[in-house]
């Protein structure tokens, strides 16, 4: 256990270095890098920038300069706001983005596996129609476009909810309906897949044998099996969920991290780039990292232990 | 004899695709207590479809049970309802499913498969079904049952997951016990040592087997009695003696001289040419005509009448007919 | 008939004497029915043919074609012509789908839309079916250090959020036509890259079968029969699939400025455009663009599910 943990911290951080590697020459290959070049009026920022990239030296002296204060958990300043630095704006952003993308997650998760689950249990009726229906429509509606229609419908023409910020619980309920549409229809496809696999299985058929209620076998074996492929994809549907934000705050004015990477996006603000991408990717590859653990608690047979005990 | 199991004329078809299958047409058989019945025949005749109705596990749709008893000490397996039904799974009758390696659920421990079958049907304590539990596994020949018992399928290996599955059906002390090619997925020495313990489990608990199988070599082994299948009915029914050593029917004729035996020496190994019939329109009369040597015209138009050989060996085929072998003894 | 039933007789009167001869076996064999066997593909259209959904797709999608191809033509008005005095028009028998704050004929911006759409999807599955087949093909032909170290090199591709990395590239190469689908190209392909390789796997297989045991089975049958569907069934799934996805990352990146600039018609672009209005009650110009995004992606959506149900013979039921 202990020496897989060693494993997988070392594989992380080799990923993340890569990561970090790649958008920082990335980043400074932008034609007339906005790194080296006058194209800031601003003389104080103008200022934070030599101190911190110490842009007179060679490219990579810079890059240890920015590997070293990453390691202090520093990811600097930013071209376009004077006195802000990255860590600022993703101290305010991140707790928001957090919120919207975790209740999102769980949303999308709980109905997408009822949701899946109904539609298995009733193969080819009704309610099985019904549901793949509504995950092909939803994976087909991009949430940008879900979260104009649900504003439209349940904002403007019938002002049930507030049209944009996160204020109040009341707020939130429409960005995260727009953000959980897709993944709840990823989650529901598969889950219907995995567990109609899973229950023409010998082992639920052995467990119909013991005279087992329809209710148990659902639960104590079927359900578990099924939902094995579902985990290993949380990794990728976190993933879709991040970007996602990025549009989401942005229509519904959310100051969460998204909305601020959509505006360094469009200002250029090249520091805040790169930094809120390090950010992220650090954030995914920890969730990758839970996933895994999460799928070794729920498949015994994959071991996280060096050798099993005979 | 007590017959503990009748199944009479028993009708199951599936609507798939590509049209109705008449899977079972007509099956019929008595079990005995204590005995061990082997039902015999190529892959698709219907053995799985038969037993699977047994213990009313056909999937509805696609299948259905057309007609037909089955009788449980009394009670009509067929008229009853799933409620009624789960009762009786496990804890009357059991089943064994072909594969081991995919029989049991890999991510629940042994023990606590073979625990809550009993947990299901007795009102006992979880210390109590684990004591049972235990048991079985010492029962089948499973060392160090209490660690065993905290383990997962993928720790243990074919055999001893057989071993297993056949301890998770016993722990109720059913009356009958269905295996489906319980041995087929194993390897040949295994193969021995299951069946071997199917005799010393019947010895010790009374149980009453049906053995499905493919292979009469199996069969050899352990059957009190062997009914042979073909197309959806049971062609010959008799003693393991009967059978081997007096088949009456084509079919069993040619299934004896397609396996290895051990008894006859230097006998020649013959395949059955051709294949079965297609069960989406069986043939009006007998479904071996068109792959038996002797057939006669009557065989394509009425299916035979079934004759009575000695108590408990039936066959149907028209060749038991007076005129028939007086054509068979003309020509020879 | 309830003959089992009768007692045991060892002759059965009501059956003629003359029943009893040999039969002719040659008459049976010759009788013995031979079932119709389609050949894989014509078997799978069949199957795709009596998909409801899939066919509605496909043939919306035959429809969108149509729309991006002659639609601009049919419609009087030009994609950048500005009218300040029609401004915000609503869909009338003059602008069919409206007119934009520009006084620009939104029917026309959607048909050129459809163009963008259809042409990046198209393009993208394209270059990822390209890229695909010759890296997953070099990696599974040469398999062991090589492939092993090509496909690691796809293992960390692949865990890369997509979007982030086509955000990431889109920043540095700029806005444009040619750069979405560059960007879409550089990750985009590795999940064709995983099949292709798994595919050449199993080619190599069946040509060790080939080797080992001849039954006199001509080696261009064996390609045809099975070599070719199996390995082409999910390689044409995974094609239809890129599509729509492919369609929504050039409308999400329009969408947030990195794609296509306005004045150029995407219908990212018109939405992000039409989103300014929710407020203002011109509808339209927010509706058409999301709903022929929405449409095409549900069309694309469902042919790949119709395709990998009628290609897959294991799924035959
Ligand atoms: N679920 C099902 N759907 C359609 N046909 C089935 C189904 N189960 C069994 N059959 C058909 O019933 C016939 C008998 O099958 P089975 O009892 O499994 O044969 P076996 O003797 O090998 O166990 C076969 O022709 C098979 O195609
Ligand atoms: S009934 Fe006729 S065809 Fe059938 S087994 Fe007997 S002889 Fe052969
Ligand atoms: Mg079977």
């Amino acid at each position: 256990m202990k020496s897989y943990l060693i494993k997988r911290l070392i594989a992380m951080i080799i990923t993340l270095w890569l990561i970090i590697t790649g958008t920082f020459f990335l980043m400074h290959s932008v034609p007339g890098s906005p790194f080296n070049e006058e194209r800031t009026t601003n003389e104080a920022i103008q200022k934070n920038l030599e101190a911190y990239y110490q842009l007179d030296k060679p490219l990579f002296v810079q890059y240890v300069n920015y590997l070293k204060s990453l390691v202090q958990f520093d990811l600097g300043p930013s071209i376009k706001k004077s006195s802000q630095t990255v860590n600022d704006l993703l101290g305010r952003g991140f707790p928001v983005s957090f919120e919207l993308g975790l209740y999102t997650l769980i949303l999308a998760i709980i109905s997408g596996i009822t949701l899946g689950v109904l539609a298995a249990l009733r193969h080819n009726g009704i309610i099985d129609y019904l549901a793949m229906t509504i995950a092909v429509l939803g994976i087909s509606i991009p949430n940008f476009v879900m979260a104009t229609l649900l504003i439209q419908q349940l904002a403007v023409n019938i002002p049930i909810f507030p049209v944009a910020t996160w204020a109040s619980p009341k707020h939130m309920v429409l960005p995260i309906l727009a953000l959980a549409t897709g993944p709840m229809a990823i989650i529901a496809r598969l889950t219907r897949t995995s567990m109609l696999e899973v229950l023409t299985q010998d082992y639920i058929k052995t467990a119909k044998a013991k005279g087992l209620s329809p209710v148990k076998i659902v639960f104590k074996h079927a359900l578990r099996n099924a939902l094995l492929p579902v985990v290993t994809v949380l990794g990728s549907l976190a993933a879709s969920i991040l970007t996602g934000t990025f549009v989401i705050e942005k229509i519904f004015a959310i100051p969460g991290m998204g909305k601020y990477f959509v505006d360094s996006i469009n200002n250029r603000d090249y520091p805040v780039i790169m930094g809120t991408t390090v950010f992220y990717s650090a954030i995914l590859i920890v969730m990758l990292f839970l996933v895994d653990l999460a799928y070794g608690l729920l498949d015994p047979r994959i071991k996280l232990h060096k050798k099993e005990a005979k | 004899m007590e017959k503990i199991l009748q199944v009479k004329d028993l009708h199951v078809s599936f609507t798939t695709y590509g049209g109705v299958v008449q899977a079972v047409r007509g099956v019929s058989f008595d079990l005995h207590r204590g005995e061990t019945l082997a039902i015999v025949g190529e892959s698709g005749c219907g053995k799985s479809v038969t037993s699977q109705s047994i213990m009313r596990l056909i999937p509805e749709p696609p299948g259905k049970i057309k007609s037909g008893q089955i009788f449980l000490k009394g009670m009509d397996l067929i008229q009853l309802k799933e409620p009624e039904l789960r009762k009786i799974r496990g804890a009357n009758i059991s089943m064994i499913f072909q594969d081991p390696m995919t029989a049991l659920n890999p991510t629940i421990t042994i023990g606590e498969q073979i625990m809550e079958g009993i947990l299901q049907h007795k009102n006992i304590s979880r210390e109590q079904a684990k004591k049972a539990a235990l048991e079985m596994l010492h029962l089948v020949g499973i060392s160090n049952p209490e660690i065993r018992l905290k383990q997962y399928p993928h720790q243990f290996s074919g055999g001893m997951r057989q071993r297993i599955v056949i301890a998770m059906a016993l722990v109720c002390q059913p009356d009958v016990l269905i295996a489906d090619e319980p041995t087929t997925a194993l390897d040949v020495t295994i193969q021995a040592q299951i069946l071997e313990l199917f005799r010393d489990i019947q010895k010790k608990t009374g149980v009453s087997i049906i053995l499905i199988t493919h292979d009469l070599g199996v069969v050899a082994q352990v059957a009190d009695r062997i009914a042979v299948m073909y197309a959806g009915r049971i062609v010959e029914i008799g003693t393991r003696r009967e059978i081997f050593y007096q088949p009456q029917h084509p079919y069993t004729k040619g299934l004896l001289q397609s396996v290895p035996r051990l008894d006859v020496e230097g006998a020649e190994l013959v395949p059955i040419p051709g294949t079965p019939p297609d069960l989406f329109s069986p043939p009006k009369g007998c479904a071996f005509a068109a792959r038996c040597p002797y057939a006669m015209e009557v065989c394509e138009k009425v299916y035979p009448f079934e004759t009575s050989l000695s108590h408990h060996h039936y066959v149907n085929c028209w060749l038991q007919d007076v005129r028939a072998k007086a054509l068979v003894s003309s020509n020879h | 008939m309830e003959l089992r039933k009768q007692e045991t007789r060892n002759i059965s009167p009501e059956i003629p004497d003359e029943w009893f001869v040999p039969i002719n076996k040659n008459k049976l064999e010759s009788e013995s029915v031979v079932r119709p066997s389609l050949s894989y593909w014509k078997d799978s259209w069949h199957r795709l043919l009596k998909n409801k959904l899939a066919m509605a797709g496909l043939f919306f999608l035959i429809a969108l074609t149509l729309m991006a191809i002659f639609g601009p033509m049919l419609s009087p008005h030009s994609v950048e012509t500005q009218r300040l005095t029609e401004q915000n028009l609503p869909p009338s028998s003059k602008y069919w789908f409206g007119t934009d704050d520009l006084g620009r004929d939104v029917f026309t911006r959607t048909c050129y839309g459809a163009r963008i759409s259809l042409f990046v999807g198209i393009m993208a599955a394209l270059i990822d079916f390209v890229i695909g087949v010759v890296y997953g093909g070099i990696a599974g032909y040469k398999g062991g250090r090589i492939d092993n170290f090509m496909m690691r090199f796809v293992e960390i591709l692949y865990g890369l959020p997509y979007l982030l990395v086509v955000i990431l590239v889109m920043v540095v190469i700029g806005p444009g036509l040619t750069t979405i689908i560059l960007a879409l190209s550089i990750t985009g392909w590795v999940g064709m890259a995983r099949i292709v390789r798994g595919q050449v796997l199993q080619i190599k297989n069946y040509e060790f079968v080939l080797a080992s045991k001849t039954f006199g089975t001509k080696t261009s049958r064996i390609i045809r029969k099975n070599l070719l569907p199996n390995t082409m069934g999910p390689i044409i799934v995974q094609m239809t699939l890129t599509i729509p996805s492919a369609i929504f990352a050039e409308a999400f990146l329009s969408f947030i400025g990195l794609g296509i600039q306005a004045p150029h018609a995407s219908w990212g672009v018109m939405a992000n455009d039409g989103l300014s209005t929710i407020l203002s009650g011109y509808w339209w110009r927010l509706f058409f663009p999301t709903l022929f995004i929405s449409l095409t992606m549900f069309a694309f959506n469902v042919l790949g599910d119709g395709l990998q149900d009628a290609l897959d013979p294991k799924l035959r039921r």
